[in-house]
């Protein structure tokens, strides 16, 4: 096997200074299947981008068959042999299935599109790789794992010979899962290369030969998969020991503050994404929500905190309904909230850090003067004592907070939801992609808000967090909660795995123990 | 270097980006002054120093000032919700109507009339303003195109008011009736048509300034502006924000228009739109949507405009140079790759120093 493709040193600062690469050396062996892995922010899509012509990197070089090669677009890179299947499918969805695949390398008769012969070739090029799918089916008809097949068919009419895969599995059941990397293995041995990133490690291990874990932007390692365990890799991936340790008493739970009760969310695609879920959360216990990412609880998240409107089902804070209320409305019943993406919602970005403090806060007479002006000097004595207090690293409090480290800005999320005036805290993603110390500051913060009596919700896609800091866990798997734990202490990492996978679910009894009734 | 230091620095460079915008702007009129005039060296001269020869001169520049900041300060409260609407143009234009319209056919005491004038322009100016607004939230229209057309629709509908209910018809050209002589606005400086229009928009970019900066209104625009799903998910409501704040802005554009109309004219005459919305945009892009530097900005916008006058009527060159003038500041200043290079570099270092110290930082 020979190196047929070679990233040197790449660096990519996006405009704004977020470093998202740094000198990262990637290469590929020809015909072999190599996973990316790594967290969410670790820098994984950024660097197919800049392989994909999408974005250019800021330095570094790219080889191909040991030519350096200089892209401007993914049309350079297509031209190149490099083909790419996102995670969010780019089809035209009122064209056919072989439309689509031919759509800017059209085969043409005269100024039209040979409709017979872009069939044709579509066809050939299913059977030959073993992706059956029908030509003529409109796009928007046809299933998610088909749509995928489109997207993989689409590159490799372009004439890819690398191919990279930006999580597949996502969106796919377990047995399209199968079907996927039967797939994929015939693609290997036909001669192509596979760039597969994921973070399931198990599906790794099954199906690639060697792995680029990366982690905060930098490239923390290259492996042959057979030389590796799923715990090397998930340690190498986080930076630490996976067992992080936190003291935390039995929780005293009083009465019930938030209840969820059998809500169901469709999607904008017509999926039910949440089935039927309830649960309840009383005042000083922690309620975590395990669940594979993309099982439907962000949607849950963002139906409690008023984002979203459930399909079914009611909502209820101190015993009002609230899925009628804004959630200027909710708030002001006391509910606080972590967002799962901070730089998606939970800052403006060129606002000053007290300006970012005080965007619950803002309409309290506390901080106006007369009325309608903001009391400046309040809100800066405010910010000042929560920069202190939250530990945030900064020149000064008129800093942007786009000027500060991942884990500096969530200090200051988590500063502003925590020093609002609430008893329920919905805490999603508290520590994603920010440093081990701002981590342990922020899981003391949360048992600390417990023990003062608050209601906490918390939804984590790190095992080790979930289980650590909850004091009851419930398992969620295709929309649906599969496990519900009375005591996280006694759950084996191992067991809640199965119950994560779908593998093991429990019994309608079992699970509506979640209510606490 | 601190990152502090480099990040004033960066700053510096928007500042310098502007300047050499300008400067851009202004070799390549100079050239073409050199390539058109036969007397280019008297043309420039008038142009960059006619303003300053006589004190009328430069209340000519004082004057023109004036409507440019009202719609400078109404596109600032517009951008800073990162709403793209130009209706500032047919609010400013229909203010000047409503104006007219209270000029004519109300008779009030002498302080009273023009005040009453700006209230009526104001709020017409307003609910015309928010109409993109309500369109792009309730149709996710496009502010920029809804605001484009209801321009002309105003420019027309503005244009059938005079000529049905103001239009003099013994006038030769195209004009109202004269306006009642308790409508005018005082003078403020002898000897020159300076009124007490500039007094009020001194008022309005102060009061524009505290608006945006210092109320819990202008913190929900400026908020809006910056993170609309952060707005959302702090409790804010952004559809409410959105309208508020483009009536507001509508508002200071139809007031703009009343005062210009009190201040400059005896009768309606524009039978063409004068398109201050238009310079309004250049003011806010040189302004960073800050009132605070709109006078400076509306200033210089006034000079080169008065200096193109003079030019052209002393000398061989149209004053269109400055639609030239403007066009290439623009281009300059929107096109975010001017000079990001060497912005971009400094970035680049700003951002590795930082990451690079949050490394050790957990080490």
């Amino acid at each position: 096997m020979s190196e047929i493709l070679k990233m040197d040193k790449i660096t990519k600062i996006y405009p704004g200074g977020v470093v998202a690469n740094y000198q990262v050396d990637f290469s590929l062996q020809e015909g072999e299947i190599h996973a990316l892995v790594g967290e969410n922010g670790a820098g994984k899509s950024t660097l197919m981008k800049i392989l994909f012509g999408m974005q250019k990197q800021t330095e570094g070089k790219i080889y191909l068959r040991g030519k350096e090669i200089n892209m401007n677009s993914s049309q350079d890179a297509l031209e190149l042999g490099i083909g790419m299947v996102h995670q969010h499918f780019m089809l035209v969805p009122s064209l056919t299935v072989a439309e689509n695949i031919v759509l800017g390398h059209e085969i043409k008769k005269g100024i039209f599109l040979d409709k017979t012969r872009a069939i044709e070739a579509t066809k050939e090029l299913s059977e030959k790789y073993n992706l059956p799918i029908n030509p003529k089916n409109k796009v928007q008809d046809i299933s998610v794992s088909q749509k995928q097949k489109v997207e993989i068919l689409k590159a490799l009419y372009r004439g890819a010979k690398i191919l990279i895969l930006d999580e597949p599995t996502a969106v796919l059941t377990p047995q399209e899962i199968e079907e996927l990397f039967e797939q994929l293995m015939l693609l290997k041995k036909s001669g192509h290369t596979i760039i597969f990133i994921s973070h399931k490690l198990h599906e790794i291990k099954k199906l690639c030969d060697r792995l680029t874990i990366m982690r905060d932007g930098l490239s923390v390692g290259v492996h042959n998969v057979n030389e590796v365990s799923e715990d090397d890799i998930s340690r190498l991936m986080v930076g630490r020991d996976v067992k992080l340790e936190i003291d935390k008493a039995k929780a005293q739970p009083k009465e019930v503050l938030l209840r969820v009760d059998g809500i169901n969310y469709i999607n904008d695609f017509g999926k039910a994404v949440v089935k039927n879920v309830s649960f309840s959360v009383r005042k000083g216990e922690i309620v975590g929500i395990a669940g594979v990412e993309g099982n439907g609880q962000s949607e849950i998240i963002e139906i409690i905190t008023g984002l979203k409107k459930a399909t079914k089902g009611k909502v209820l804070v101190h015993g009002k309904e609230i899925s009628n209320l804004s959630v200027r409305e909710i708030r002001e019943l006391g509910m606080a909230h972590i967002p799962e993406d901070r730089m998606h919602t939970g800052i403006a970005p060129n606002m000053s850090i007290e300006e970012n403090f005080i965007s619950e806060k803002y309409r309290s007479e506390e901080f106006s003067k007369n009325g309608y002006l903001l009391d400046n000097k309040k809100i800066s004595d405010l910010a000042k004592r929560l920069i202190r207090k939250f530990n945030v690293k900064t020149d000064s409090e008129k800093t942007a907070v786009k000027g500060l480290s991942g884990g500096n800005i969530q200090k200051v999320v988590v500063g502003r939801e925590f020093s609002s005036d609430t008893d329920l805290l919905i805490v999603n993603q508290p520590t994603r992609g920010i440093d081990v110390g701002a981590i342990e500051f922020i899981r003391k913060m949360i048992v600390k808000m417990r023990d003062e009596g608050n209601a906490i919700l918390l939804v984590s896609a790190d095992l080790n967090e979930v289980m650590t800091l909850s004091d009851s866990l419930i398992v969620m798997n295709s929309g649906e909660i599969v496990g519900y734990f009375p005591d996280a202490s006694k759950v084996m990492e191992k067991e809640l795995g199965l119950y994560m996978l779908g593998v093991n679910k429990q019994s309608e009894e079992e699970i509506r123990r979640a209510v606490n009734e | 270097m601190s990152s502090l230091k480099l990040s004033t620095k960066i700053n510096k460079y928007d500042t310098l980006r502007t300047v050499i915008a300008i400067l851009i702007a202004l070799i390549i009129s100079a050239i073409i002054i050199f390539a058109t005039s036969e007397t280019p060296i008297y043309s420039i001269n008038n142009f960059l120093f006619g303003p300053i020869q006589k004190l009328k001169y430069f209340s000519n520049v004082l004057e023109m000032m004036i409507p440019l900041t009202f719609t400078g300060l109404a596109l600032c409260i517009i951008y800073q919700s990162k709403h793209f609407s130009l209706i500032a143009d047919g609010c400013f234009f229909m203010g000047a109507i409503v104006a007219s319209y209270v000029a004519i056919n109300f008779t009030l005491p002498k302080a009273i009339h023009p005040v009453v004038a700006m209230i009526f322009s104001g709020i017409i100016g307003g609910c015309i303003g928010v109409l993109p607004g309500i369109l792009k939230i309730k149709w996710k229209a496009n502010e920029l195109v809804t605001s484009l057309m209801f321009n002309y629709v105003f420019y027309f509908f503005g244009l059938y008011i005079v000529n049905y209910y103001l239009r003099d018809p013994e006038a030769s050209v195209f004009a109202s009736y004269r306006f009642n002589k308790s409508f005018a606005l005082p003078r403020i400086l002898p000897g020159t048509r300076l009124h007490a229009g500039f007094l009020i928009a001194i008022l309005f970019i102060i009061l524009a300034y505290i608006y945006i900066y210092k109320t819990k209104w202008g913190y929900e625009i400026r908020t809006v502006g910056d993170n609309i799903n952060f707005a959302k998910y702090s409790g804010i409501n952004t559809a409410k924000v959105i309208i508020s704040s483009q009536f507001i802005a509508g508002a200071v554009a139809g007031i703009g228009g009343a005062i210009e109309m009190s201040g400059m004219y005896k009768r309606f005459l524009w039978d063409v739109t004068p398109s201050y919305a238009w310079d309004g945009v250049i003011i806010a892009l040189l302004a960073k949507n800050n009132p605070k530097y709109v006078p400076l900005a509306a200033f210089f916008l006034s000079y080169l405009r008065i200096g193109a006058d003079m030019m052209s009527r002393r000398a061989d060159v149209d004053n269109e140079i400055i639609s030239i003038i403007q066009a290439v500041m623009i281009l300059l200043i929107a096109a975010e790759r001017f000079l990001a290079y060497w912005k971009q570099r400094e970035e680049n270092k700003l951002a590795k120093e930082k990451y690079l110290n949050a490394k050790k930082e957990v080490q």
